[in-house]
């Protein structure tokens, strides 16, 4: 496999916090890769620097080979990488269908293809993946009067909606209920194989996380405190110390 | 199209053709109904469509007034010597020199104001939320000073421009139809855009615009192309109104911020933002209110207009049509088939 996300000596201050400090990890193409750690250790930070949202105070990170660190958020993303957000972003006043319609790739369209009305094909692609998701039936529902799982749900199906390259979800799991959680691994997994979208994830849940991704990084204090497979992660001393607060 | 829907649109057209021959007192009136209906239409695309709130669109129907004056005057003289207070020069026009510069000078109003759209809209579109209503305000504020001291074209005492060489009554009805083609063209040309993908990349942006940069949309250029787009039709309703009134002059009938500048945006909010007919419905309710005030409560109508717009923007925001939406969904296709769900939440 060949890498997607090369992030090379990443370090990000706020101020007089260290949120990242020198982090170096790569993200290899068709692969899940998990990023744990505990609250405030820079996860989302990383995520952030990432896909642009602000500058970085060192380092380079890249995508497909090419360096992207000093892009703006909108030209990463017409890259095909994509975030969905810890607290789920979704257009609320419209319904799912309409939800959807916009998340097309704007990438792939010609300035003047916006000047179309969206195709029989672009319909029934966002009802495949609405159907993909489980949200079918509340489809022309408005949006922002769907339970918080379902706005995560629909916010997972307009990002694959987008098509991108790679996916960077920001704990897909938190705020869901037990029984929803399950079918979300397995629909993260079909994405994964069916759809071949690479995964970064953020996850708190180390069920979840262990039963998916090739590959762990685990931060902590803003530094990359161990990496490897789910099980030399879920068995390293440093791990279990930084997640139970031990010294 | 629907059977009623193709009768309703019939009937509004008879009568948008026939109303100034029914109603000839009021061929002026309907006229400056026409304005204010195509300033809110307008002024809507970006504030309700697309969630940003220019207080400065007032700039393009001042520029478009001047640059449709400019532009007849130079087809025949030089502007310069034409605008010079003490050059005592007497200047005729052909019917020719008058038409043609009509035409081209409102055409040319509209493109020159696409393109300052854009040069303004690559600063202030930095600014979000009031922010870029206090920079508009302050753009369109800094350009009625700007005007007003250029005395190429006339500094603060304005531009005349020559007198409909017609029959006078013919000119009303001349310049209702001009407002009246533009208002059915901008209605037409927005109910299209609506329906596209760019009016939905639009709502993104208004909904969320760091949601849809994430996603990828070319924020930038919808914002811009769409106060282009905006611009284009406030500068032509501007050359029309050059026209219409003969004598303009910069800080209040032009760049008259305070006034049509704020009436656009009290017309919007009226009838109910980011809605097709929002803007229509408020410009008339605004426009016959505004004008029975005018007329029968000479001296107070100032403050009946403030008393208006306060009531509107503190208690009645979502305007006539928001109110409907919000009373009757299932008039503007919003489906309520899985009620208890929408309760539950």
């Amino acid at each position: 496999m060949s890498t997607i996300i090369e992030i090379q000596g990443v370090s990000k201050s706020y101020g007089g916090v260290v949120a990242n400090e020198d982090i170096s990890l790569t993200v290899e193409k068709g692969g899940i890769t998990g990023l744990i750690g505990p609250n405030g250790s820079g996860k989302t930070t990383l995520f952030n620097s990432v896909v642009g949202y602000h500058p970085i105070d060192a380092g380079s990170i890249k995508f497909e080979d090419e360096e992207i660190s000093t892009f703006p958020v909108q030209k990463i993303a017409r890259r095909g990488l994509l975030r969905t957000f810890q607290q789920t972003r979704i257009y609320g006043a419209m319904n799912g269908v309409e939800n959807m319609l916009i998340s097309l790739p704007h990438r792939k369209m010609k300035f003047l293809d916006a000047f179309n009305r969206n195709s029989e094909s672009d319909y029934e692609k966002a009802d495949r993946l609405l159907e993909f998701v489980g949200l079918y039936e509340k489809r022309f529902l408005r949006a922002g009067s769907l339970s918080f799982g379902q706005q995560k749900l629909l916010e997972f199906a307009m990002a694959l909606m987008n098509e991108p390259a790679a996916l960077l979800l920001d704990e897909p799991t938190a705020g869901i209920n037990p029984t929803l959680i399950n079918g979300l691994i397995d629909r993260l997994i079909r994405a994964n194989q069916e759809f071949g979208i690479t995964l970064f994830i953020i996850e708190h849940n180390m069920r979840v996380i262990m039963n998916m991704a090739d590959k762990i990084y685990c931060l902590s204090h803003g530094q990359m405190l161990a990496q490897g497979a789910p099980d030399d992660i879920q068995n390293d001393p440093r791990v279990i110390d930084a997640y139970l607060g031990a010294h | 199209m629907k059977k009623n829907t193709v009768i309703f649109y019939g009937l509004i057209l008879a009568f948008i053709i026939v109303a100034p021959f029914i109603f000839p007192d009021f061929r002026t009136q309907l006229a400056a109904l026409w304005l204010m209906i195509i300033v809110a239409m307008t002024w809507d695309m970006t504030g309700g469509q697309m969630g940003y709130n220019s207080l400065g669109n007032i700039v393009f129907y001042g520029t478009g007034m001047y640059v449709a004056a400019v532009v007849t005057i130079a087809l025949a003289y030089d502007v310069g010597a034409y605008t010079n207070a003490f050059g005592g020069g007497v200047y005729k026009f052909t019917d020719q020199q008058y038409f043609l510069g009509m035409l081209l000078g409102i055409l040319g109003a509209g493109v020159f104001c696409s393109i300052i759209a854009v040069v303004i809209g690559f600063v202030t579109f930095g600014l979000r939320g009031p922010y870029f209503a206090i920079g508009t305000l302050g753009v369109a504020i800094a350009a009625g000073e700007l005007v007003s001291n250029w005395e190429w074209v006339g500094g603060g005492q304005g531009i005349a421009l020559p007198v409909y060489p017609g029959d006078l009554d013919t000119g009303k009805v001349l310049f209702y139809f001009l407002f009246a083609v533009t208002g059915v063209v901008l209605f037409i040309f927005l109910k299209w855009l609506y329906s596209t993908r760019f009016g939905a990349a639009i709502n993104a942006i208004r909904d969320d615009e760091e949601k849809a940069e994430a996603m990828g949309i070319h924020t930038l250029r919808y914002k811009l192309t769409t106060w282009a787009m905006s611009a284009f039709f406030v500068g032509v309703v501007g050359g029309i109104s050059a026209f219409q009134l003969i004598h303009f002059e910069p800080l209040e009938t032009a760049y008259q911020t305070i006034n049509l500048g704020i009436f656009m945006v009290v017309c919007v909010l009226l009838g109910g933002k980011g809605t097709l007919w929002g803007p229509i419905i408020g410009a008339i309710l605004f426009h016959v209110f505004k004008e029975v005030t005018w007329n029968y409560f000479l001296g107070w109508q100032w403050v009946a207009l403030g008393a208006l717009i306060v009531v509107t923007v503190v208690y009645f925001q979502d305007g006539v049509m928001g109110y409907l939406a919000h009373r009757k969904p299932e008039w503007f296709g919003v489906r309520l088939d899985d009620k208890k769900a929408e309760v539950s939440q």
